[in-house]
């Protein structure tokens, strides 16, 4: 605290406020404000009631009216505070509204119906989170189908990915054989070939194979990445061959080189790799929604864009799953955040 | 904590003892196979899952691409197509007056390059000037700069359509800008239902997901700058304007260029976002490139798929244009880091 303190009143060269002050200071402030704002009011947004959702001006935090149940009555009903006309305030239960007339029974004393003009009240609200939101979506079984489709794309496209790509980055790291620049050079060539402009005659090889709507589909086109086997061999040149040579000699074979030596030692670089992966694959969107046609193969991602493409879009529900969407990421980002900087600085990937 | 390690190895042995197991299967029969072709056959054991995957999913496509842009019809299968040369590139570059996509025959696709260009241009530009101003401010002197750095940053992780998702929220009619607006005297705006704001609206959004990764990259290049010419700068009195120009813009050159590059690269792709949020529209106003791509070949009900090939290599020649301009930086950055 103390240093936010010095780092307020804090000035260049010690002659009041410099302008760069001001201007460091709103913009931390106003990025802070930009960045966290969004997300935010997403997350108390997702666990508010579809009326409290259309409600104009809204509230930040999710609120609902109170309500009581009341002997006599088969549904709760909602709480007011009531202005009396001798100016006593009071807190009765709505009946019913007819017109501008409110009847209201007193909780404690159901017996004596009250009519109230409805300007003389103010519900009763209370801070109320709508997990309704998150379980009705959860229940009706889609969403959790898309949760599942997408766990197991990440995950197996993940261990795929780690286990090809550093077993070529091995062969290209530490094997002199003929072709083996041609290879490289290729892998580097089409480091840059996006996905947008393989789209059509991935789409019809895909099918040709048979996986087209299938979540193969979806994981194969994407498990080689050129990327990956760039980043794990740059990190491999950097192990000693003299190790190799050493379990060489003690009859080791390659296979248990690639095993017990190399992948336990390009372990950082494998953490790295794998962590770009689960988000990579976790976010893909324009090809598994090529890809992807029946609804109960859809990941995350796709079903979000079909839910919230709806001509009637239920806000209430896709607020919410586009929370569970941000989950994993916003794990990976808290807890792996070093690891992600340094990928980020040392090789430009992203 | 021991007893914590403890557990968490006990379960790292649970779950490593299968795959060990199953690698160590995997033992004889590579042994034999390494003895039958030596280190040239182990190499090619070792590159063939993933060369046989990038072949068929990577290099093939890329090849049959030129294919499928000379075909017509609206077939999946090459088979299934008819041969047209280069009609297809005809009907797209097809045009009166390229500067009015309505003059083109493929009006649709000269829209899209409209929109991308200028999306382009807006893009990387406000990009640039964005993350250098936060990299500077991040750069200097102040309190848990680890906490503003993942501040900007962490939209960058997030997906796609979680970023498009939220400001759809927020840009709706009734959305938190229009309440601020209200709040503040002023009329309410439809930001996603009027051309220009929705244009704008994609562009800023964005640039709001991307600009951590490109303030992180300047970050980089700020902090390789050495103290020492500062320290030189402060003792003769430089003024600090003097100090950016003379000193950290020409040194952090490099960095700067492989950002506008780069956002340069990722601008003419944009999709997902842009699609989440405005679904290309209003009309045809965030119509960019990839998405006719995705509309020619996929969407539409009279799908091209030939039209979107050559649409898509148009795109693609761009892009390995921008890509060797970015390569040879690279290059030029390294002569300079290794003097």
């Amino acid at each position: 605290m103390s240093r936010v303190f010095a780092f307020l009143i804090r000035r260049r060269g010690g002659s009041g406020w410099h302008w760069t002050d001001i201007v460091t200071w709103v913009w931390l402030v106003g990025g802070l404000v930009i960045m966290f704002g969004p997300v935010l009011w997403l997350v108390f947004s997702s666990f508010k009631t579809p009326a409290a959702l259309s409600e104009f001006p809204p509230t930040l935090l999710p609120m609902a009216t109170q309500t009581v149940v009341v002997e006599g009555y088969d549904k709760p009903l909602e709480l007011y505070r009531v202005t009396t006309e001798d100016g006593e305030e009071r807190r009765l239960a709505q009946v019913r509204r007819v017109g501008i007339v409110a009847q209201m029974v007193d909780p404690e004393d159901p017996g004596t119906l009250y009519k109230i003009n409805i300007n003389d009240r103010v519900p009763v609200r209370s801070v109320d989170f709508a997990t309704g939101n998150y379980v009705e979506p959860m229940e009706k079984n889609d969403f959790t189908l898309y949760l599942r489709n997408s766990v197991f794309v990440t995950v197996v496209a993940t261990i795929i990915t780690l286990l090809t790509n550093s077993m070529a980055a091995f062969a290209l790291s530490k094997y002199s054989f003929r072709g083996r620049d041609a290879v490289m050079l290729l892998i580097v060539a089409t480091l840059m070939v996006p996905l947008p402009v393989l789209l059509v005659p991935l789409y019809s090889v895909v099918s040709a194979v048979g996986l087209f709507d299938t979540l193969w589909g979806v994981i194969l086109p994407t498990v080689a990445t050129p990327t990956g086997v760039f980043l794990l061999r740059q990190y491999m040149l950097t192990i000693p061959d003299e190790l190799l040579d050493a379990a060489r000699m003690d009859h080791a074979s390659e296979w248990q080189i690639y095993w017990r030596i190399i992948l336990p030692l390009a372990a950082p670089a494998l953490a790295v790799l794998a962590i770009f992966s689960v988000v990579w694959r976790w976010n893909d969107f324009l090809w598994p929604l090529v890809v992807l046609s029946s609804k109960e193969n859809y990941t995350l991602q796709v079903g979000l864009n079909t839910y919230a493409g709806e001509l009637n879009v239920q806000w209430h529900f896709i607020l919410a799953m586009t929370v569970v969407t941000m989950i994993p990421v916003v794990l990976v980002f808290t807890f792996l955040q070093r690891y992600i900087t340094s990928g980020i600085a040392g090789s430009g990937l992203k | 904590m021991s007893s914590g390690n403890a557990t968490r190895n006990r379960i790292g042995a649970a779950v490593a003892a299968p795959v060990t197991f199953a690698a160590s299967l995997l033992n004889r029969p590579l042994k034999a196979w390494q003895k039958l072709t030596g280190n040239n056959g182990m190499a090619a054991f070792f590159l063939a899952p993933n060369m046989a995957i990038f072949g068929v999913f990577v290099l093939v496509p890329l090849v049959m691409n030129f294919v499928y842009s000379m075909t017509s019809g609206s077939g999946v299968f090459l088979g299934d197509r008819n041969f047209v040369g280069a009609d297809q590139y005809q009907r797209l570059l097809d045009c009166s007056n390229y500067l009015n996509p309505r003059t083109c025959r493929e009006d649709l696709f000269w829209t899209a390059v409209h929109n991308t260009v200028l999306f382009v241009i807006l893009q990387v530009a406000f990009m640039a000037v964005v993350s250098m101003i936060t990299a500077l401010i991040l750069n200097g002197r102040i309190p848990a700069r680890g906490f503003w750095r993942a501040v900007f940053f962490f939209p960058v992780l997030l997906s796609p359509v979680v970023v498009g998702l939220i400001w759809k929220w927020i840009l709706q009619r009734q959305g938190l800008l229009n309440f601020a607006l209200f709040e503040s005297g002023l009329d309410p705006v439809d930001w996603l239902l009027n051309r220009d704001w929705a244009f704008a609206a994609t562009i800023a959004v964005s640039i709001w997901a991307h600009m951590g990764f490109y303030t992180l990259i300047l970050l980089a290049g700020l902090q390789a700058i050495p103290r020492d010419l500062y320290e030189a700068a402060e003792m003769d009195g430089t003024r600090p304007a003097r100090v950016f120009w003379r000193i950290t813009l020409p040194l952090l050159m490099p960095n700067l260029l492989v950002v506008i590059v780069l956002s340069l690269i990722r601008a003419v792709q944009i999709f997902d976002e842009a699609y989440v949020l405005t679904g290309g529209g209003p009309g045809t106003s965030t119509l960019y490139l990839t998405q006719y791509i995705y509309e020619v070949g996929f969407a539409s009900l009279l799908r091209n798929p030939g039209l979107a090939a050559a649409a898509s290599i148009v795109m693609g020649l761009v892009l390995a244009v921008l890509t060797l301009v970015q390569l040879r930086m690279g290059r030029k950055g390294e002569e300079k880091g290794k003097r």
